[in-house]
Order: C-alpha cells, then structure tokens, then sequence
C-alpha cells in the first residue's frame, strides 16, 4: 500500500466514525431524510461564504455551511408546527427552496469560477490526499483528515457529555422534559452536529456517500440490536469495515470509490435485514411459521380434550373434521408425538398424562383471557418446537 | 411529453374513485374488494413517471419540490380532492410558465431553480393566505376568540356582584371592577353594544338579556338555543 492508499482509507475511516454516530440518533429518531436535506440545502451557505472569503479554502465556508444546514432543520420544524403539511412535505419543501437559491446565486455570480453543482454534490474521495494541509511550507498530512478529525473528536466529546441526555430525548421526548432536560435544545444540537459533519464530509467525499454513511451503518444496527451503546459500536463497525471494502472494491473493480462504498454499505445492509437473528425478515418468517403450528397443535389438543368418542379421535377423521390439509397434519401430529402429547394406538389418538395437563391449562389460561400466559407455558412443556 | 401527460390524466380519471378511497381509507378499501395493491401499483408508477418526466425540466435536487410544492399549496385552499388535483395542476402550470418566463428575462439564470423559487412562492403565499387554514386567518381567529372570552369573563364577573342584589338590574360602581383586570373602557363599550349592560355615568347594571347571558355562559347547549332563537 502506498501513502496515499493508507491516507484514503484514513479518512473514509474517520468519515465514517463521524457520520455513524449522528447518523444512529437520527435513525432512532425517523428523521433520517433530513440529513438528505441538509446534504442539499447548504449549498447557498457555501456561496455566501464564498462570496465574502473569495476562497473555496476558507473555514468560514464550513461554519456558514452548517448554519445553513440548522437554517433548514428550523425552518422544516416551523412549516411542521404550523400543522399545515406534515414533516416529510416540509422536507421536501425547504429543501429544493434553499438548493435554488444556492444555484441561482452561483449561476448570476460566480459563473468563471470553479463553484458549480458537480463540485458540491460529488466530492472525490480519490483527490483528498492532494489537498495538503501546510503550515508554514510543513506538510501535516491531507486537509480533510485535519478537518474531519477535528470534528469527530467534538462528535465523541460531545457524545460522552450528552450520552445520557441524548438517550433519554431520543426515546421519550415527555420524560426529558419532565427531567429537566430540554428535548428541544438536544434536538437543534444534534442537528448542528449532524448539519456540521455534512459539511465537513461532502467536501471529502461527496453529498451521497455522507448521506449513506450517515443511515446505512444506523439501520443495519438497528436490525441487529436493541441497545444504544451496542448500536453506535455495531453501525460504527459497519461503517468502517464497509468504507475500507469499499475502497478495496473499487481498487479492484477499477471503479468511483464513492460508488463501491455506498453498493458495499447497501449489500451489507442487505444482508443483514435478511439474516438478522431476530427482526431478520428470514427470522420473522419462520417464527410465523413456528407460531402457525404451535396455533394449530393448540387446538388439535383442545380437539381431542373434547371429544371421547373412537369417530372424532381417528387419524383420518382429523384431516376433514378440522379441515388441515394433509401436510399440515402431519406436521402437528409428529410435532405432538415428538413432545409427547399424545399416543396413537390403532390410528386413534389419544392424549398422554403431559398433554393432558398442558390441554387443562392452556384452557385455563383461555378462559381468564390471559393469553401472554401461554407464550412461556408453551416453553415448559415444549421440548420441540415447530 | 404531451402524450404521456394526456394518458396519465385518462388514468387518473378513469380510476378515480378507487385513488380517491384508497387514499383516505386503505382498509374500507380492502374491504370492498378492490385490489389495494394494484392500485397502489398503478399510484407509485404514475409518480414515477412524472418524475422521470420532470427530471428535464428541473434536475435530480429539485424534483421533490416540483412534485410536493403545488400539491402542498392547492391543499391549503380546499378539503375536496378534485378540487386540490386541479388547483395543483394549475399551480404547478403557473409556476412552470413564470419560471421560465423570469429566467428567458434575464442571462445566466437557470430554468430550474427559478420554477421551483415560484413555486415555493405560491407555497408561502398559500400557508399565510388561505382562508381556511391560512396562519392569518388562523391568527386573526385567535385573536377573536381571546377576545370574546375576555368579554365574557368581565361578564360573568359582574354577574357574580349583580347576583348578590334582588335587583339585578341594579346600577354598580365602574370602580369595583378595579380588581379584576380583564376590563378597559372599550370592552365595556362592547358589552354595552351587544346590550348586556347599560352604562350611565361611573355606574354600570347589567341588563336582563346581559344577565341571562351571563347565567348561562357555561352551559354551551342553552347558549346555542339562544342564539339559534
């Protein structure tokens, strides 16, 4: 690896550290869109700041920028309070007004100079290591690592400070306040900080990497975990893990570095919304599926508690009488034979000491109408489960 | 462009109802055996397709705005979605035509940016205008309502001190009003306008038709049969 490979991977890394951890609170708060928003909007704080520095360099750019980024969070939370639309119109609103200004201005103003949408919305991961960062003829390394650095170290020292007023404003706004903490304060911070970061990044890598930083590595940890401290350590994880792969799948696939990031960061998140181990779609799936024939032995129990009768009690009657199809059957029965429900003696069912006794409360619990009952019943008695 | 436009709006009309009910009520929808999921299908590919169809004429960025701005401001001006369709249509057709008309008046101004601004323009005017749900008016209202309550709580304060005598009509003193501070020469006027008191001098009285008023100013149901007399 060469310098500039390591210094590249350097600062995806650190980008992604900076993205992830706004980016997890903005997950758990649904206002993901909004760092789309922000993504966009600050481009007319970009202008501004350009027309009074004359200098795409200038930290004010960045400062101006982010204001610009709060701007637009205010100015959606105002047409949101009004009750007029609802907050994914006002996003929608705010944020193509604001982009307008910002390319009508560059378009009247600053047509000759290097400031147009292109340089705004895809920065090039590629180029950072170029741009130095120099005191006084010393080459300290690349700018954006300076910059991006500087940022995620206040995003960690802030998130240390805050964890716990974060946590609880992010999870019950009513308790916060009651609390004494402001959810709103911590609501316009979060925003600086995630609006600050935007900026700091897209110069590094462009509007749509941040933005599939910011959210990716988020909700794949929030498939996976229900712990804040696990989530921002997991999206983090993914975050980083999916930059450097990134980086490496573009080196290989000869292709735009942003590009293979953003498809890794989508793969990943792929992945794990089929496989997670709980809310996994393929989890969900078969729990269904579990769920459907412990249902379905239920009530084959409760049938045979009910009848006596050699006729209600035959193997074949049972296909008709409660109308499974024959596969279906056959899975209940072996579930109940395999768990001991029952016995069958001469293709007659009938059912054993332990499914009477699981049948008797099971008909209890029914009958006092408490249902969440029968959940950790079922896990006494069922050694299989379906 | 023309064409696809043309079949898009006979679709629309042709499936209106079941847009029109599935949008407001998805369930009763399912319920009536309509293919919610069809219709939903039909729904997404039309915005699709405006969207590809928008792309030219404002870009990738602005597309949200063209496609929310008209529709955000026609819903302030009615509750009938057939007439929130067409005043979006309109909306939408004004602030493409002004767009383009502002930036062909100038040089170096883009097509784009210069609609979307106008249409944000129909937006706010809309959010401030609309009589219905407009913050003006809304406002305005507000204020109304305060002030009718203030009116009625200096009522129902003189209730209590003309309640005190056998003869409610009985004149009182301006000045033992002076505790209670909801009250200034001009809303004693107003009360006096809709004949709820007289006032003479430095004395007021409340009137019988002010002191039936007052009587019943929390009871809503006998107020409106009041009124409604």
């Amino acid at each position: 690896m060469s310098t500039p490979q390591i210094e590249i991977q350097l600062i995806a890394a650190i980008v992604a550290i900076a993205c992830a951890i706004p980016g997890v609170f903005l997950v758990l708060r649904k206002m993901a869109l909004i760092s789309d928003a922000i993504s966009h909007s600050i481009l007319p704080g970009v202008v501004v700041g350009f027309f009074i520095t004359q200098d795409l360099n200038s930290p004010l750019l960045i400062l101006l920028a982010a204001l610009t980024g709060v701007i637009t969070v205010v100015l959606v939370e105002a047409i949101q309070k009004t009750g007029l639309v609802k907050e994914d119109t006002a996003i929608g609103l705010v944020f193509p007004a604001l982009f307008s200004i910002g390319v009508i201005l560059i378009a009247k103003n600053a047509n000759d100079v290097h400031l147009d949408v292109d340089a705004v919305l895809l920065g090039e991961l590629a180029f950072a290591p170029f741009d130095r960062f120099l005191i006084s003829g010393m080459d300290l390394g690349p700018k954006s690592l300076w910059v991006m650095g500087t940022i995620l170290i206040c995003t960690v020292i802030l998130l240390f400070l805050f964890f716990k007023e974060l946590k609880v404003s992010t999870f019950d706004a009513g308790l916060s306040s009651a609390l004494g903490i402001s959810p709103i304060i911590m609501h316009y911070g979060l925003m600086s900080i995630s609006s600050v970061t935007v900026v700091g990044a897209f110069d590094a890598v462009g509007a749509i990497l941040v933005v599939a930083l910011m959210i990716a590595p988020a909700a794949t940890a929030y498939l996976l975990t229900s712990d804040l401290k696990k989530m921002l350590l997991l999206s983090i994880v993914f975050g980083v893990s999916s930059a450097i792969g990134g980086y490496w799948m573009a080196h290989w696939l000869d292709a735009s570095i942003s590009g293979s990031m953003t498809t890794v960061l989508g793969l990943v998140f792929l992945a794990v919304y089929l496989f997670a181990p709980s809310k996994g779609l393929i989890a969900v799936l078969y729990r269904q599926k579990q769920q459907r024939t412990e249902v379905s032995l239920l009530t084959f129990l409760l049938h045979l508690n009910n009848h006596q009768e050699e006729n209600e009690r035959h193997i074949n009657h049972l296909n008709e009488h409660i109308n499974w199809q024959k596969v279906r059957s056959k899975t209940v029965l072996d579930l109940a034979l395999k768990n001991n429900m029952i016995v069958i003696e001469n293709d007659l069912v009938a059912l054993t000491e332990k499914g009477k006794e699981f049948t008797d409360l099971a008909l209890e619990y029914i009958i006092t109408n408490k249902d969440e009952n029968i959940e950790p019943m079922k896990d006494d008695f069922f050694l299989f489960r379906g | 462009m023309a064409i696809v436009t043309s079949i898009c709006l006979g679709i629309l009309l042709l499936f209106w109802k079941e847009f029109k009910i599935l949008l407001f009520d998805a369930d009763y929808t399912k319920t009536l055996g309509f293919n919610t999921r069809f219709i939903d299908i039909v729904i997404t590919f039309f915005i699709v397709l405006a969207i590809v169809l928008g792309l030219q004429t404002v870009g990738v960025v602005l597309m949200s705005a063209m496609l929310l701005a008209p529709a955000a401001a026609a819903r302030q001006w009615t509750n009938k979605l057939s007439v929130m369709v067409f005043l979006a249509a309109i909306f939408g057709a004004f602030s493409g035509v002004f767009g383009t008309a502002i930036s062909a008046s100038q040089n170096n101004l883009s097509t784009g940016p210069v609609i979307v601004l106008v249409a944000a323009v129909f937006v706010i005017f809309s959010f401030i205008f609309s009589p219905g749900r407009g913050i003006l008016f809304k406002q305005l209202r507000v204020r109304r309502n305060r002030r009718d309550l203030q009116l009625q709580k200096t009522l129902q304060f003189m209730h209590e001190i003309a309640s005190t005598h056998e003869d409610t009509t009985h004149p009182h003193a301006i000045k033992i009003l002076n505790n209670f501070q909801g009250f200034t020469k001009k809303t004693l006027k107003k009360l006096e306008e809709r004949n709820w008191i007289t006032l003479k001098g430095q004395n007021w009285s409340l009137t019988e038709q002010g002191f039936f008023e007052a009587e019943n100013l929390y009871n809503q149901q006998l107020n409106n049969e009041h009124t409604a007399n």
